[in-house]
Parts: structure tokens; sequence; C-alpha cells
């Protein structure tokens, strides 16, 4: 093969070329500087971030806004149970989504067709809001743990695209190679379908532990014992509510820390999001395939 | 499978109970979930009957009064319906209008840019504002905006204006929603119009060199109509949820100011049932809302379905 011609751009194409870059350069900006300001802020003087002195790099750098952070017990608290809840409802989703899903894949399951239509009708209509919290009340989960392990864990969603990796990975041959040695559908799932499985539920571990690390609505609506409190209930009450009285019932605390406020907010949204922030990077990947299983039309 | 007489004859109605045995197994691995949806999904709607009952948790669901339509009477004849369907559908046609665009002029963008490194760079940084949870994004959002010491303001400031209380403007409201979502959410809904660009066969790509086509061409005539289906699909999916803006958000950032701009049909529902326990009159909204919905989505489709070959069923 002859080795290739270096094509010169014609000169549209190089206005276009560096336009693009432009854009792609402005786009970074724009998406990347509010989160330095958030991050600087957090290490500056009060003073600093009160009169609006920061635009780029830290002023004044100091560690009194975490350490005001750290002080409150009720953030640890939160940090704790929203680790319970995420570990709990990701292990009990993705359970849920893979017991759905392989059935489902299998083009010899008898009735597919309405066990399909049970799960994707869900999508389409549902009992509503007031409806669900009384029949949850009944079911004795109001301010109950285990609604915020149990709630958003069955995604149909996640189901089809877990349903369309089953029927794109696991051909026939293998299964009916399979059941010549006598395997059943039992066997067949634990043995040969779960170890095969080991990207989709990486991405289901992603989705579902994401989803539950961040979601507020259903703890507002269930929990009211403030033990029970996941985290973003309380960043909820200190960033939105401004509820840092709420915090520690010692005035001599509240009057050290007034002057404060907004660093310590700044501070609290760093420390709230840098788990998730740090660890995404390296599985930034899994939630790519993610988003293409699921574009694969099931 | 030997064939007998009856297995080819059988008559088509009926459960076929052979076959059904076949699968036993696998409805027992599919137990769990089902009884898990059909408990927690299609439960509740029995209990949607109390929109056309005044409920009243002495009696039950079953034994309180049936009063018919008198809860969507009163919801369409209040004096903030007509506001808060229309902040509803008005949020959902503004975020759809701007934020559609935005992800796949991104896409495109980075399909064309040449450094790998540069590339994989961008991605990463815009992937991840998604990340942020809803209530550290709004916060952020309201830090950003504050009267005294927001950064926004900070530059107006600087550029010689006046300070804006942004958050306290009703007339700003949507904007500040529409907008601080196309932030969190530009780049990971490129993702999926991305995928598409880079499945595209490169020969299509050198034929159009040889045929001289210069870049805006090549993006016209071969990338775009690749991305068409997939638009297609996200727009249906977005029309069909129009009277479905989300609680989370739209929640944070109401505040007593901006109220006339920012009730939307989810967050009154949440008002008038969670918080005022005002059940029947809360489940009447919500079935209002639901079968819209439904109705909606449904329409749509057909409606793509005759226009197009793209749908979602």
């Amino acid at each position: 093969m002859p080795r290739a011609m270096k094509i010169k751009m014609s000169r549209s194409d190089r206005i276009f070329t560096n336009v693009n870059y432009l854009f792609l350069t402005v786009v970074l900006v724009v998406i990347f500087y509010p989160l330095i300001i958030v991050v600087s802020s957090s290490f500056s003087e009060p003073q600093a971030v009160i009169s609006g002195k920061v635009w780029l790099f830290p002023v004044g750098l100091n560690f009194k806004g975490y350490q005001a952070v750290f002080r409150y017990q009720k953030i640890i608290m939160g940090f704790v149970n929203t680790i319970i809840y995420t570990v709990g409802g990701t292990l009990f989703g993705v359970s849920m989504t893979l017991l759905a899903a392989y059935p489902l894949s299998r083009r010899d399951l008898y009735g597919k067709g309405i066990l399909t239509f049970i799960f994707t009708f869900t999508m389409l209509f549902s009992g509503g809001l007031i409806p669900s919290y009384l029949l949850n009340k009944a079911l004795g989960l109001v301010d109950n743990r285990m609604m915020l392990v149990i709630a958003g864990s069955m995604s149909v969603y996640n189901i089809i695209i877990t349903r369309t990796f089953f029927r794109s990975t696991l051909s026939e041959e293998i299964l009916e190679a399979t059941q010549i040695d006598g395997c059943d559908d039992f066997n067949f799932f634990l043995r040969f379908v779960i170890p095969l499985s080991s990207t989709i539920i990486a991405v289901l571990v992603l989705f579902i532990a994401v989803g539950h690390w961040n979601s507020y609505q259903t703890a507002i609506i269930y929990i009211r014992t403030e033990s029970k409190l996941p985290l973003q209930i309380i960043l909820r009450n200190i960033l939105i509510l401004s509820q840092t009285a709420a915090l520690s019932g010692d005035v001599s605390l509240e009057l050290a820390f007034s002057g404060m406020q907004d660093l310590i907010k700044y501070a609290l949204i760093v420390v709230a999001s840098a788990p998730i922030l740090a660890l995404y990077p390296f599985v930034q990947k899994y939630f790519v395939k993610g988003v293409m299983i699921g574009s694969l039309k099931g | 499978m030997a064939l007998s007489y009856e297995s080819v004859h059988r008559k088509r109605k009926g459960i076929d109970l052979k076959r059904l045995k076949k699968s036993w197994q696998l409805y027992v691995i599919i137990f769990l979930p089902l009884a898990f949806i059909l408990l927690f999904h299609y439960g509740p709607m029995y209990g949607i009957q109390i929109a056309f009952k005044e409920y009243d948790v002495t009696k039950g669901i079953f034994g309180s009064n049936w009063v018919a339509w008198k809860h969507f009477d009163r919801f369409i004849g209040s004096y903030n319906f007509r506001n808060i369907v229309w902040n509803t559908v008005s949020i959902s046609l503004y975020s759809l209008v701007f934020g559609l665009p935005v992800p796949i002029i991104l896409a495109i963008s980075l399909n064309e840019c040449d450094s790998k490194k540069y590339k994989k760079f961008v991605q990463t940084v815009t992937y991840a504002p998604h990340f942020i949870s809803m209530v550290v994004m709004v916060s952020m959002v309201i830090l950003a905006l504050s009267l005294n010491n927001g950064i926004v303001n900070n530059i107006i400031a600087a550029l010689g204006g006046t300070r804006i209380n942004f958050m306290s403007k009703p007339e700003m409201f949507k904007s500040i929603y529409v907008l601080s979502g196309i932030w969190q959410n530009m780049g990971y809904s490129s993702i999926l119009y991305l995928a598409v660009l880079t499945g595209i066969d490169p020969t299509l790509y050198e034929a159009a060199i040889i045929d001289g086509a210069s870049r805006m061409k090549k993006i016209r005539h071969i990338d775009l109509p690749f991305l068409i289906p997939t638009i297609i699909i996200m727009l249906i999916l977005a029309l069909g949820q129009i009277m479905n803006v989300g609680f989370e958000k739209i929640y944070l950032m109401q505040n007593k100011l901006n109220l006339s701009a920012s009730e939307t049909i989810a967050t009154y529902i949440y008002k008038i049932g969670i918080e005022n326990a005002n059940f029947s009159y809360s489940a009447a909204i919500g079935l209002f809302n639901s079968v819209i919905n439904c109705v909606l989505i449904v329409l749509v489709n057909q409606v793509a379905r005759k226009v197009s070959e793209t749908s979602l069923w």
C-alpha cells in the first residue's frame, strides 16, 4: 500500500478545524470554571469569600471551612446512612434486575410477551405519589430504612438494557450445548449467565449506586427520624435552607462560625461531591457502555 | 421434538400447559422481581380510586365516600390551575428547544476533533457535572447567583453593571432552570449521539473526501442523516414527558418569591398531598397528570410511526 499522501487541507477545512477547537475550548472553560470557583472558594479566607474576591485561585489559603464541616456530627451521620442505603440498595437492585432480565431475554420463555408487557407498562402509567404513599404506609415502610433501600431499585429501563445485553452476548448455541449435557435453567443462570455478565453488572452497579447516592425525594417523603436521614437531605438543610443553626445546638459554636456560612457551604459541596467525582473517571467507560447498550433498540 | 398429530393440530386458544411447564424454572427466577413490580407498581393503582372519593383515614379506602369528579372540577377550576400547567409545559418546551441541540452539536464537534487526547480530556470534563447530585447542583447555582458575592454578580459588577437578585425574580426562573440543566447534562447527553457517529462506516467519509467534500458538507450529508433516527426517538420521549417536569430540581429551586413561575404539577401534588395531607385531592391531580402523560406518549408515538420509520414501538 503506497504511503498515504498528506492531503493539504483546504482553506475552509482549516478554518473549520480551528473554529471547532475554539468551540471545544469554550465549552471546556464554561464547564470547568464554575467547578474551579467552588473548589478555590472552599480553600479561601471567609472574608475573601464574603466580599467576592475569589476569581480563580484561593485567596488566603486555609482549611477553616473544612474544619467546620467535619465538626458537624450530622454530616458524618448522613454519610454513614447514605453508605448503608447505597450498598444495600445496589445489592438489592442489581440482583432484582438480573433476575428479571434473564428470563425475559430467553426466546423460548412461554408467556414472554405478557410478562414483558407487565414490566414495560409501568413506564407508561403509574399509580401516582399519594396512592404509593398510602400503600407503603400500610406496609409499614414510612420512616423505615428499608424504604430507602428498595425504592427505585426496579427500574424497567435497567431491565431492558440488561435484557439487550443478554440477548446479544448469550447465543443460543451455548444454551443448547449445556442443555444437551443436562444443564437446567437454574444451573445455566448461576454457572454461565452470571459469570459472563461482568460488564453489565458493572454498568448496573454504577447506575444504581450513583442513583442511590444522589437521591433525596424518597427520603423527604418517607423519613421522619433525623438519625435516619441520608446525606443529601442533610446537605439540603444546610445548603438550600441554610439551617446551620439546626446543626449544632451550641450557640457559641454558632457565633464562631457566623460570617462563614458561604465558606462552609463551598467546603461542604466539595466534601459531598469528591467521592463520586474522584472515582468517576476510572469507571467512565462503563457508563459510556451502559448508555450505548441502552441505545440499541431492544 | 417429535411431531404428533396433537401438537400440530392443537387449537391455538388457551394456555399451552406443556410449553408453560418447560419454562417453569425461568418463572421461578423471575418470581421475586415480578412480585415486587406487582406489589409496588400495580398495587398503588388500587389506591387511585381515592381520587374519586373523599378519603377518610378512619374509614379506609373502601369505606370512604364517593364524590366522583369533585376533586377534578376543583383542580381545573382553581385559580392557579392555568399557572401551574403553563409553568410545567413551558419549562418542558423551553428545556427541549434549547436542550436538544446542544448535546448534538457537542457530539459532532467532538467527532471532528482530530486530537485524541484533547477529545478525551474534554469528554471527561463535560461528563463530570452529570454526577453531581441535584442538591449540590442547585446549591452551586444559588451560590453563583447570590446577590453579594456570587460569581455571576461579581462579573456583572466588575463590568460596571448593577447586581441582580436572580433567584427572587420569577421571570428569570425558567432560564436559570434550563441553562443550568444544559450545563449539567450536555456532556452526558452527547454520549448517545457520539456513539452513533463513531459507528458510521469510515468508507463513507473516504468516498466523500474523494468527491471533494468539505468538512461542513460531510457533516450535513453523512453525520446528520445518521443521527436523525436517534434524534427522533429523543424527541418522542421528550414530548411524551411534557407534563412531567421532575420534582427534585424544581422543589430545590423554589422559594416564596419565584413561586409564580416555579410551581409545577409535581411540586404541587407533593405539597397538597404530603405537606397538607390532602390525599384525595392530590391523588386526583396525580391521576389527571398520569393519564395525560400516558395519552401524550401514545399519541406522539403514533405520529412518529406515520411520519417516519422510527418510533418507540
